[in-house]
């Protein structure tokens, strides 16, 4: 059969008078299929410099946790300089920071560690709560905000977050909120360059991780080599 | 109701693997079929073309192939006294949401069962006794056996274009090949994948300590392949960008590469893509279906009549139509009656994790089921008299394509997880970790069971499905079993540390992933009065509805489900072919 030969046609319902056209397609007589398109990844509008979810303030915020969660050594650069902070707004700004995906229906009751997360808050909503009650425990407690601690004192934070013993009020559940951050950071700093982070592949680099590649036949025979692949991205590097 | 199609000869509901296959066949045999899809039409070159495909934040980290829970989940508690919450987040029940179903994105080990799998209760008694099971235990035979689907077996592996080596043929046991497999009609269609150096070294492991190691039979074609349905496939790449992501190669076997573009030249079959079907509906005598409701894109009511019905969406799916239909009666944990929702079951999954000291696994390349495996310890390949079990598991290693986000945490115990401790551990690990993966037979238990929801529905108001499991003592046991045999094994290969994983010790967790390979509810069997469907996968109680699936499996192999899900549906469509269509009825006297 030859593939890119198949009839595609899309057969609109008959609709009758009667009868509303279903809002379904009926695929039938072959494979619908448009040379040239392609499902690219939906990525926020917003220009390099500005922010999409984020105020300033709370993008200074995750810079300077992706500092600590990842920071700048011989290794690669920092989490902060891969970009991490940019890469968070613009996913808040998405679906993922709206929970399109996730199930929010009916109550939200807490349940055992099994029964997995029943918090009513959107990622996006976790960041700005979370922050916001981080600050001011940050002002209440050293007169400065997170951003203008020292290294130190972030760590010290950031470990309490972790093992949830920072008490930033009843409606914070702070170890969920590390754990959000962490795992975006590291999502901003290991990613694909496209969505904002990974700053010249910085991680890849790091790791050796070669990145979009699609054939390594050519490799096949090599087993236990070191192969120094040279990282590509899907950026478009090409204008 | 306003909005009605025409009468088609049968309607599938849910186009994966067994929705195509069984398309296939009723269509060549000049049925009218319309297939129902949830999600959408996908075509590789525009969904999943290479440049599109690499792309883990996507694809993996947020599973975007994927069902969302926002359209349907389900609740879950480990046991009756407490109250289900529902799942909101992604979790190992991981459904198709396109056309191709869940066989789009899955990992592509395709496997066979073991003869032993499909009889478990009375090999088990012949050969230990009663003593042997557990108390509360649901063992029953399937009523079929692995010779009656032997020759499905080998028409999906030649569709599927899998590649692997035989190791009992005809009689004969292969070198090479898996010496405790059923037997084999004839060979693969493709020899073996390339092995690389993580199954290398399993491989020399496994042979010094006098086990029978072989490569898993993978649905990534190792060489150009044209399918017994005049499909064409192309050679896998080792990419490693298989289980979440399509193929943008046409090399990975799947509904869209290796099925759906011959039924798409078939005048006689249509697919109404992103509807939801809601329940079949009955004959006012209860005795057949008419056809099935579902809701359109926005949020129309249709009925699509047909006289046949097959129920072919995910396991949980299965179970939830035929729940939501009112077809066959619930499972009563109380009394123990009832069938549909009993013998629901998941897998039980214990392994170790090895860390070297100066490799180049280079486990980026790699491809779903590039795997070595040993079966010296699955199913009933050794003597349990002792052990206070039945089962065991597949023990393989897999090199899948490790990712960057996905292998962030897997690192030596007591690595920082942050941190410039954290970037040194996670340099060194990113090429030094690997992972024994026991993946275990399980036996359903009187307990755990799928039932409808009370308090949690979906967008259109109808109850989510709920579970109620955890492991059971032969889980248990025999987890802790294979656990230490792995940890053995990865001392063997080299690591200089090993550590042991069992996910049956604690409580089973749906965000904890095993593996996502959860059966039953809807099980086939002998007797009504613990089956949903008769051995053709046939309800017992409404003759026109077929149901496929791993819904059918009354208990988990130690392999992954989806050969024994195809070749199950090619056995089924056999008998409505060539007994059901001149004689429309029960195939099985109850």
């Amino acid at each position: 059969m030859q593939r890119r030969e198949a009839l595609t046609t899309m057969l609109a319902l008959a609709a009758s008078a009667s009868l509303p056209a279903a809002n379904a397609e009926r695929v039938s007589g072959g494979q619908p299929w448009t040379p040239g398109e392609a499902a690219l990844p939906e990525l926020p509008l917003a220009p390099p410099g500005s922010l999409a979810y984020f105020t300033q303030a709370e993008f200074d915020i995750v810079g300077a946790m992706a500092e600590r969660l990842i920071p700048g050594d011989a290794l690669s650069i920092s989490g902060k300089d891969a970009g991490c902070a940019t890469f968070i707004d613009r996913q808040l700004a998405g679906g993922y920071g709206s929970a399109a995906t996730m199930y929010r229906l009916g109550r939200f009751i807490k349940g055992t560690p099994e029964q997995g997360t029943q918090s009513p808050l959107t990622p996006a909503q976790r960041y700005r709560q979370g922050l916001a009650a981080l600050e001011k425990h940050c002002q209440a407690t050293f007169g400065k905000g997170f951003a203008q601690l020292s290294g130190e004192q972030q760590d010290a934070l950031l470990f309490a977050m972790e093992r949830g013993s920072l008490a930033l009020g009843p409606d914070v559940e702070v170890k969920q909120l590390f754990e959000q951050i962490l795992q975006n950071v590291r999502e901003g700093f290991l990613s694909d360059p496209i969505y904002g982070g990974n700053r010249g592949m910085a991680s890849w680099k790091m790791i050796g991780f070669p990145g979009a590649q699609y054939d390594f036949r050519g490799l096949l025979g090599r087993n236990g080599q070191k192969l120094a692949i040279v990282p590509i991205s899907l950026v478009d590097n090409s204008l | 109701m306003a909005n009605k199609h025409p009468k088609a000869d049968a309607v599938i509901v849910g186009l994966g693997w067994c929705g195509s296959l069984m398309a296939e066949e009723l269509t060549r045999a000049g049925l009218n079929v319309v297939a129902i899809e949830r999600g959408p039409w996908v075509e590789t070159s525009v969904d999943f073309p290479p440049s599109v495909d690499t792309d883990e934040l996507r694809w993996d980290t947020r599973r975007s192939m994927l069902l969302p829970q926002a359209v349907e989940t389900s609740t879950f508690r480990n046991s009756a006294k407490q109250k289900a919450l529902p799942t909101r987040d992604w979790n190992l029940n991981e459904m198709g949401n396109n056309v191709g179903g869940a066989g789009t994105h899955w990992a592509g080990m395709a496997w066979r069962f073991s003869p032993f799998d499909f009889q478990p209760y009375s090999m088990t008694m012949k050969r230990y006794g009663a003593g042997q099971i557990a108390r509360g235990l649901i063992l029953q035979d399937w009523g079929v056996t692995y010779d009656d689907l032997e020759p499905h077996y080998d028409r999906f592996e030649k569709i599927a274009g899998v590649s692997g080596k035989a190791g009992v043929l005809n009689g004969k046991v292969m070198e090479g090949g898996n010496p405790f497999e059923g037997n084999r009609s004839s060979e693969y269609p493709l020899p073996p994948l390339a092995s690389l150096r993580l199954t290398d070294l399993f491989n020399t492991a496994a042979k010094s300590l006098g086990y029978h190691p072989f490569m898993v039979p993978a649905g990534q074609a190792s060489a150009a392949y044209t399918n017994p349905l005049g499909v064409r496939m192309g050679p896998c790449t080792y990419c490693g960008y298989c289980l979440y992501y399509g193929c943008g190669n046409f090399s990975k076997s799947s509904p869209n590469a290796c099925v759906i573009p011959a039924l798409m030249q078939r005048s006689n079959f249509s697919v109404l893509t992103d509807s939801a079907v809601i329940r079949a509906n009955l004959a006012p005598d209860g005795k057949t279906a008419t056809g099935v409701t579902y809701i359109d894109k926005d949020g129309q009511e249709w009925e699509q009549p047909a006289d046949i019905v097959v129920f072919s969406a995910f396991q949980m799916q299965n179970v939830r139509l035929l729940l939501l239909s009112k077809i066959g009666r619930p499972y009563d944990p109380a009394t123990r009656t009832g069938t549909v929702g009993r013998a629901y079951n998941f897998q039980s999954v214990s392994g170790a994790n090895l860390f070297f000291e100066n490799e180049y696994l280079n486990t980026f390349i790699g491809a779903g089921a590039l795997s070595q495996q040993i079966d010296d310890f699955n199913g009933d390949n050794f003597d349990h008299t002792g052990l206070g079990f039945i089962g065991g598991a597949g023990i393989l290693v897999v090199a899948r394509g490790a990712r960057p986000i996905g292998n962030a945490d897997f690192l030596p115990p007591g690595s920082p997880r942050w941190g410039k401790g954290w970037k040194e551990a996670y340099t060194h690990a990113f090429q030094n970790a690997a992972g024994i993966f026991g993946q275990g037979t399980s036996y359903s238990h009187e307990d755990c069971y799928l039932d409808l929801d009370p308090e949690y529905k979906d967008a259109h108001g109808l109850p989510l499905l709920r579970l109620t499991y955890d492991y059971n003592e032969n889980d248990r046991r025999s987890a802790k079993f294979i656990e230490e045999k792995s940890v053995g094994i990865g001392k063997a290969m080299g690591a200089t540390i090993v550590q042991g994983t069992n996910s049956a010790e604690g409580h089973y967790s749906p965000y904890n992933f095993a593996s996502d390979h959860t059966i039953g509810g809807a099980v086939m069997g002998l007797d009504p009065r613990t089956s949903v469907l008769n051995r053709y996968q046939q309800s017992w109680d409404v003759h026109n509805v077929f149901v496929l699936g791993a819904s059918s499996f009354p208990n988990n192999a130690g392999y992954n489900p989806t050969g024994t899900i195809g070749a199950l549906t090619l056995w089924t469509a056999q008998a409505v072919r060539e007994q059901y269509l001149s004689r429309r009825g029960p195939l099985v006297k109850a």
